[in-house]
């Protein structure tokens, strides 16, 4: 084989490299961008990678012309510079050339945008609201709601003892609650967020939108394919930022509504086993179990298993409100929320607030041997 | 003028002397260098395999958000006034700056300023944890108690800058050489006029915007709170207003060192003068019109969102002039590669690649992907790190020899170089790949898909900054002596008045009388 040959099939089995590992399997690319399953997604892939091919073109052409002066002007091959320091004709040149070139790209640019933030005509919405760490979905055409957070257990995480942990396939993107959503349907979708800004990212539906406390921003997306995406929100929210994925299960209309016959049942048999607790009388030792269960949840994120607090979270351990404060303060801060600490009152049952009120009051030493029943916890959060 | 130097400690403290306070502000960036750097490599550490090892996930926001603020305001800034001070005197024929005694009062607020914004590790609550650009209403309602020291040390850092900004103004436009006019003033001097225009017009607003974090905190306002009539992405629109400025106020004054190396070791003048004199001010102006790019997810009006994408893709077009100029400087020149060289060569193309992801993060529709991902963290420390630091330490090699009268170590030198560009493009190279495929940023564990390029990026960064070591180790050998004495010129033909009408090492009081400029 001639130099030639061979460097000719070198050039080209590094072209073949290059652009399969941009495109080839490009459904799950650790290189690239995806491609995803809707046809703004494609669309946005498309620009994406018309404007990597241009830019390459021209970093090609800068790097070559500085190769090029590196090697046939260094002094030993060309000892006599010239003098020349201006030319109008090539500056003029290369202001212009660059201006076509992104106007060129700006066209489809401007388009793409304005079919991405259209949201009109749509088929059904959902409300996105970020909270520390975990994000709510509502259907407001449904009558469903519910909490979604990190399923991954924190052995997998928490590594200190630096031995290494068995981690899941799908290890920091699983859920426990899914957010299920009809292909072929345009899906308004609002987001806000409680306390900090979120950002719910969707990276196969190209979907990326501020959840911000206060506003309400819209965006949407249409599913064209069945599947199980994941995604997780892409604005720093504070500790646990990294650990608030997202998973949207795309099926048929069909399914969709099984699913919402299913939340609809599901969420009766909730209400129902919520007011039988809620009106039985509770032992210390009950409470106490569903307590220290509720708190591993929803409070050990913050405040820690061992109740000591971390950084600007505060210790329950020996603190004010869980042994000084009477149980009814204690319990209005969990219902209502205070400064940082979001309201929990819609998040947790009558029983489970009363479990871990009780709770906090007597684990690490906080013996203060005061119990709370969820009929109390009810009358608080209608405000008596 | 006799020398009238007083010795020890009284030396530094009290001294008004351009060189002395150039000094300083160098050794202080390069200290505050090696700490941001620390923090850099303990989130590397625990980016190297998937998991929290090391830091649970507040104190990583911490080294996260004191990365940035340390190498932004403590690193790259101060690194470019230590230089104004030294070489903006010497350039224009002037025996030191305007303003000297404000001079020494704008380098020692700065100590104070980080030793207060290093201490909040110390505090209850720990160091501020909310990212370098502190959105409210993470940083207010959510921010730890140091928030407020923070805040005070932004404040003092913000009036150290202004101060120094003044100076440079003042210093250039009532000391030059009879004879320099505008349009002969060199390059370096032309970026820093403008960067300090840019300094003086947005940290004021810098200033407001940590004023009004103070009162939402402490006083019962609610500028960036919802809840009480306010809007917390007014405070996104506030910084970045201050925000966009301020990355050409980290690049500018590099354009400027690359336009005086490049033609010395080409052996031939710089290219287009005046169109790299007018494309900097273009790219001045056009920063103070394109801050809303950094939001595009917000939720902004579409139309907002594609003027705020054409006007920043026009910043391609004069960065582009500049770069076109530089290869044409080399183009038919006769080009040798000393350590400066080396480096500033590395700036152009480094930069190139940074200027290509910012033509691509420009795009609004698919930069809702790219949005707070790796591809965003790769995409700004090529245009810091090659951009911003390498343009540095290319202005240390070439200059050094004039400023103290020694040759460095070229061989040295050579191996740092070689060293640095390996490391910084392990380094930051596999960003690009991580935040395409869905690595979103700040965040101090991931999935395992993302495993490879973020153990290459932390094997180049601890490289990275041992590399950097050896760069101390280089310029302390200088200054006691190097491989022998430097000339006047120091470089074969290099142009300037440092190099052609003052000795090395240059003089206490630069110039005792103004030279003549034709």
């Amino acid at each position: 084989m001639s130099l030639l040959r061979k460097v000719r099939s070198g050039v080209v089995l590094l072209a073949v490299l290059l652009s399969s590992s941009l495109m080839a399997n490009p459904e799950y690319s650790i290189y690239n961008l995806r491609p995803g399953v809707t046809e703004t997604s494609q669309e946005v892939f498309d620009l994406h990678m018309l404007v990597v091919y241009i830019m390459t073109v021209v970093t090609i052409l800068v790097f070559g012309a500085m190769l090029y002066s590196i090697i046939r002007f260094r002094k030993s091959k060309h000892p006599v510079p010239a003098k020349f320091h201006h030319s109008t004709k090539l500056e003029i040149i290369w202001t212009v050339i660059p201006a076509i070139i992104l106007i060129y790209l700006a066209v489809p640019a401007g388009k793409l945008l304005l079919k991405v933030e259209d949201t009109s005509y749509s088929d059904m919405t959902i409300k996105v609201t970020g909270s520390q760490w975990k994000w709510h979905y509502d259907y407001m055409d449904n009558d469903v709601s519910f909490y979604s957070s990190l399923s991954t257990p924190r052995e997998q995480f928490e590594d200190y003892s630096r031995t290494g942990t068995e981690k899941g396939e799908n290890y920091l993107l699983e859920v426990d609650n899914e957010v299920v959503l009809p292909i072929g349907k345009k899906v308004r979708i609002l987001l806000t967020a409680d306390d900090v800004i979120h950002s719910w990212w969707m990276p196969d539906f190209a979907v990326k939108m501020d959840a911000i406390p206060g506003l309400i921003n819209e965006t949407w997306t249409k599913i064209d394919k069945p599947g199980v995406y994941r995604g997780v929100c892409a604005e720093l929210c504070g500790k646990d930022h990294g650990y608030m994925p997202i998973v949207v299960r795309a099926v048929s209309q069909d399914d969709f509504d099984k699913w919402v016959g299913q939340k609809h049942a599901e969420k009766a048999e909730a209400d129902r086993l919520a007011a039988e607790a809620a009106a039985k009388s509770w032992s210390m030792e009950d409470l106490m179990a569903d307590g220290e269960k509720v708190y591993m949840e929803k409070c050990a994120v913050c405040h820690q298993a061992n109740g000591e607090g971390l950084a600007t979270f505060p210790a329950l351990k020996g603190s004010k409100v869980t042994t000084v404060d009477s149980p009814d303060d204690h319990a209005r801060q969990v219902i209502f929320g205070k400064n940082a600490m979001p309201p929990f009152g819609d998040m947790l049952t009558d029983a489970e607030i009363a479990a871990v009120v009780t709770y906090t009051r007597n684990q690490w030493g906080n013996n203060t041997g005061q119990l709370v029943q969820p009929g109390r916890i009810k009358e608080l959060k209608a405000g008596k | 003028m006799g020398s009238h130097k007083p010795t020890g400690i009284s030396r530094w403290l009290f001294t008004t002397n351009h060189k002395d306070i150039g000094t300083m502000y160098l050794w202080f960036s390069f200290i505050m260098f090696l700490t941001g750097g620390a923090f850099a490599l303990g989130i590397r550490l625990e980016l190297f395999q998937p998991g929290l090892q090391f830091w649970d996930p507040n104190t990583f926001n911490s080294l996260t958000t004191m990365h940035g603020l340390i190498m932004v305001f403590g690193a790259v800034m101060p690194a470019f006034v230590g230089l104004a001070n030294w070489l903006i005197p010497m350039q224009i024929g002037a025996p030191d700056m305007a303003l000297p005694r404000m001079n020494n009062w704008s380098f020692w607020i700065l100590p104070f300023a980080f030793g207060l914004l290093l201490s909040s590790f110390f505090l209850p609550g720990g160091a501020p944890n909310f990212g370098w650009t502190f959105y409210a209403p993470l940083s207010t309602k959510f921010g730890p108690p140091s928030t407020d020291f923070f805040i005070f040390g932004v404040h003092l850092m913000g009036i150290s800058s202004i101060m120094g900004a003044i100076n440079v103004i003042v210093t250039v436009f009532n000391m030059r050489a009879p004879g320099m006019t505008l349009m002969k003033m060199p390059m370096f001097v032309w970026t820093w006029v403008i960067t300090a225009f840019l300094l003086i017009m947005v940290m004021p607003v810098l200033a407001g915007a940590v004023t009004m974090m103070l009162t939402d905190r402490h006083f019962g306002t609610s500028f960036f709170d919802a809840a009480g009539g306010g809007d917390p992405v007014m405070f996104q629109h506030i910084f970045w207003f201050f925000g966009h400025p301020e990355v050409y106020i980290m690049i500018l004054p590099a354009f400027g060192i690359a336009s005086h190396i490049i033609p010395t070791f080409s052996r031939k003048p710089l290219f287009g003068y005046s169109s790299m004199v007018y494309a900097t001010a273009s790219i001045a102006f056009l920063s103070f019109i394109v801050w809303a790019h950094h939001m595009f997810t917000v939720g902004m009006p579409v139309v907002g969102e594609l003027y705020f994408m054409i006007a920043t893709m026009i910043i391609a077009v004069p960065t582009g002039v500049k770069i076109f100029n530089w290869v044409a400087t080399m183009w038919q020149g006769s080009l040798t590669f000393e350590t400066p060289m080396l480096f500033a060569l590395a700036f152009v193309i480094l930069f190139t690649l940074g200027g290509v992801s910012g033509v691509m993060l420009a795009m609004t529709p698919v930069d809702k992907q790219y949005h707070d991902t790796y591809f965003v963290v790769a995409h700004f420390h090529y245009v810091l790190f090659p951009g911003a630091i390498f343009g540095t330490i290319a202005a240390v090699y070439y200059w050094l020899p004039k400023w103290v009268g020694n040759m460095y170590n070229e061989t040295l030198g050579k191996v740092h170089f070689w060293l640095s560009i390996i490391f910084v493009n392990l380094t930051f190279f596999p960003m690009h790949f991580s935040g395409l495929a869905g690595m979103q940023r700040r965040v101090p564990d991931y999935n395992m898909m993302f495993e490879d390029f973020n153990r290459m990026s932390s094997i180049g960064a601890l490289g990275l900054g041992l590399t950097q070591l050896l760069f101390f180790y280089i310029v302390v050998q200088c200054v006691r002596g190097g491989t022998g004495k430097a000339t006047g010129e120091v470089w074969e033909g290099a142009e300037g008045l440092e190099f052609t009408h003052l000795p090395s090492p240059a003089p206490y009081h630069s110039f005792d009388e103004a030279p003549e400029v034709k």
